[in-house]
């Protein structure tokens, strides 16, 4: 009777330390398989300006209660126009810049006189709250210089983004955490055909005199 | 003046009726003749990646820490402090990501989508808590987790929950495991973070629904101690496993247990076994029985869940928002739906193939259909392997804390006169 308890005892204690170990090998195998498909980068968030439709849920979905998209400006491609559409949006009263002429609800879009006809648009960064009205008019009159970016001082690279849950087109991606923008530059618009019909955009800057 | 801003918003307005597209000058970049330099926006970098291994260094640290307080130095106050630091650095610090419960899904992930690959720093969030269960118990529960240490600190009046309840309850756990690896290897979602209750608390703000939500996890939290690790938390119920056959394990007594019973109600997350009768001859026969009957069931179960899984893909396909989107542009083309949405839009905006969105989003519902299978297969084990667990009977002996649901927390360790007498006899010494 005794020696009987003993062994059942013996079999539990060998099936349970037998099972420990293949949990143990498993997860050993686990973190192999895994760290062959793991890169040692981290990855953070960041909005494709070519797939960004500037529907405005950037302003209101972030966690954070000011949201970490800001607009951005790559002065490179901006045509300098003294009449911005992001500025001052489709049907401004006056050209300049008092408060109802502008298109931006924070008035954080600062309009400088460079030389005759040019203004620089400047952002300020700290009233941006990332709604994207300014991105939406300059892509649809003007160059589409202003586009919104995920800001890395701000953002708290949440495991799911919720602006990214909320996106429409898709937008959102993962990027490495060493090259974290995903910024407009010239030549990639210049060389960019996806999207964009060259006849449409030629007939504008053909029938309009901006000077 | 006025008329060529006329001019402009008509042919704008040209333009805009034939559609919107992104970036493409129109207005071709002026040659300044003032020297007017164009500035050059500085672009903030995201926190450095040395940073990540700070954070794991600390899991690793506090997993540590935690397992030698809870088995070594059995001191309820030491766990907390470790619970509170935790709290603050993983919690209010580092935002609460990444966490391992969320981990699972970029697991998921990183398994089933071919171009994503799982940050190694999330791989040892996965997999640290894991190997130290299988070693210790669930010390990373009791002290580590920032979402189990903010419950803990709310346990105030805990009262105890009967046993068939906790086990139906804790079914939703299996439930949601399954429903957010299935989410997030589909690429729809992660759902344990959409829903994480008390992320708000950690950041201080976030959607209304969600700090609503957290609020009342806390206010039961008051009653029933740690209702989200015992009854919702899907990386608990896979340490709950590992639990059960960890090398060491919680002891309420340090010595031989006496049986006084001061122990028993020391628990509130009823984790504490009572020794157990003798099992009478005719209970003994009905329970075999029904045993037989339950390993005759468990296939049937799986297969009828996993069916379950299958046929719910229509509902659960719609997590992704393709199918959605897919769903929206069949609406508006068949002229189900006049408005078109933002994303439909935006859709339209592309110029893609809208038979191509359809495939695509047929792929995504037959891979939810074999996910389903998978998952409610998943679920219906559980199930039955549950209703086997009741219909067996262990042999206990002395007051027990239960290896799968105990959370080291090291409550009762206090209430133990053996662990009294013992510390009393280390003083003298």
């Amino acid at each position: 009777m005794m020696s009987g308890n003993k062994n059942d005892i013996d079999r539990r204690h060998f099936l349970r330390n037998g099972l420990w170990g293949a949990c143990l090998a498993g997860l050993g195998a686990a973190a192999g398989a895994l760290s062959r498909k793991s890169s040692a980068e981290n990855t953070v968030w960041q909005i494709d300006p070519e797939i960004c439709v500037a529907c405005g849920n950037c302003a209101t979905y972030c966690v954070l209660e000011e949201s970490a998209v800001k607009c951005v400006h790559a002065y490179a491609m901006c045509g300098y126009c003294r009449i911005c559409f992001g500025f001052s949006g489709p049907e401004p009263y006056d050209i300049n810049e008092a408060a109802e002429n502008q298109l931006c609800p924070t008035g954080a879009i600062k309009r400088t006189f460079v030389e005759d006809p040019y203004y620089e648009y400047t952002i300020d960064e700290s009233l941006c709250m990332g709604c994207g009205k300014c991105v939406k008019g300059c892509n649809t009159f003007g160059n589409g210089s202003l586009f919104l970016q995920v800001r890395h001082d701000r953002c708290l690279n949440c495991n799911e983004c919720s602006i990214a849950a909320a996106c429409p087109s898709g937008a959102f991606k993962r990027v490495p955490a060493d090259e974290p923008y995903l910024l407009k530059r010239v030549d990639s618009v210049r060389n960019n055909t996806a999207g964009c019909k060259p006849l449409r955009s030629r007939r504008f800057s053909n029938g309009v005199d901006i000077a | 003046m006025i008329r060529l801003v006329y001019i402009i918003i008509g042919t704008a307005f040209l333009l805009l009726s034939s559609g919107t597209a992104s970036g493409f000058e129109r207005f071709p970049p002026p040659d300044f003749e003032s020297g007017y330099q164009q500035p050059t926006p500085a672009n903030p970098a995201p926190r450095r990646n040395i940073y990540e291994y700070v954070d794991t260094a600390v899991l690793l640290a506090g997993l540590s820490l935690s397992s030698y307080l809870v088995l070594r130095t059995r001191s309820r106050r030491a766990i907390l402090a470790l619970c509170v630091f935790s709290l603050f650095y993983f919690g209010f610090w580092r935002k609460g990501c990444v966490c391992p419960i969320g981990a699972i899904q970029n697991i998921a992930l990183s398994i089933f989508d071919r171009d994503y690959a799982v940050p190694i720093t999330v791989m040892l969030f996965f997999l640290l808590p894991l190997v130290f269960t299988l070693f210790f118990g669930r010390t990373f529960c009791a002290a580590v987790c920032p979402l189990g240490a903010i419950q803990d600190l709310v346990v105030l009046r805990p009262i105890s929950v009967p046993e068939w309840l906790e086990g139906g309850l804790r079914m939703f756990a299996y439930v949601y495991l399954a429903a957010a690896v299935l989410f997030a290897a589909t690429g729809s979602a992660f759902v344990i973070c959409r829903y994480d209750p008390f992320i708000s608390f950690f950041h201080l703000s976030g959607n209304f629904h969600l700090l609503i939500l957290g609020a009342c996890f806390l206010l039961v939290g008051v009653f029933v101690g740690r209702p989200y690790c015992r009854f919702v938390c899907p990386y608990g119920v896979i340490l709950r496993q590992l639990s059960r056959i960890s090398k060491w394990k919680v002891a309420i007594t340090p010595e031989e247990c006496i049986k006084c019973r001061l122990c028993e109600d020391s628990c509130p997350f009823g984790a504490i076994r009572a020794p157990t009768a003798d099992w009478p001859a005719h209970d003994y026969n009905k329970s075999k029985k029904r045993l037989a009957f339950l390993i005759i069931l468990l296939p049937v179960l799986v297969f009828s869940s996993g069916w379950i899984g299958y046929a719910l893909r229509p509902v659960t396909s719609r997590v992704h928002a393709t199918v959605r989107l897919a769903d929206r542009v069949y609406l508006e083309e068949t002229g189900q739906a006049e408005e078109t949405t933002d994303a439909s839009s935006a859709f339209r905006g592309t110029g893609k193939d809208i038979q191509e969105l359809y495939a695509e989003a047929l792929d995504i519902q037959a891979g939810f259909g074999l996910g389903g299978w998978l998952a409610g297969g998943f679920v219906g084990l559980v199930l039955a392997g549950k209703l086997i667990a009741v219909s067996l009977r262990r042999r206990r002996t002395d007051y027990q804390a239960d290896r799968a649901g105990c959370l080291a927390c090291g409550r009762c360790f206090e209430y133990c006169p053996q662990e009294h007498a013992k510390r009393k006899l280390a003083k003298d010494n």
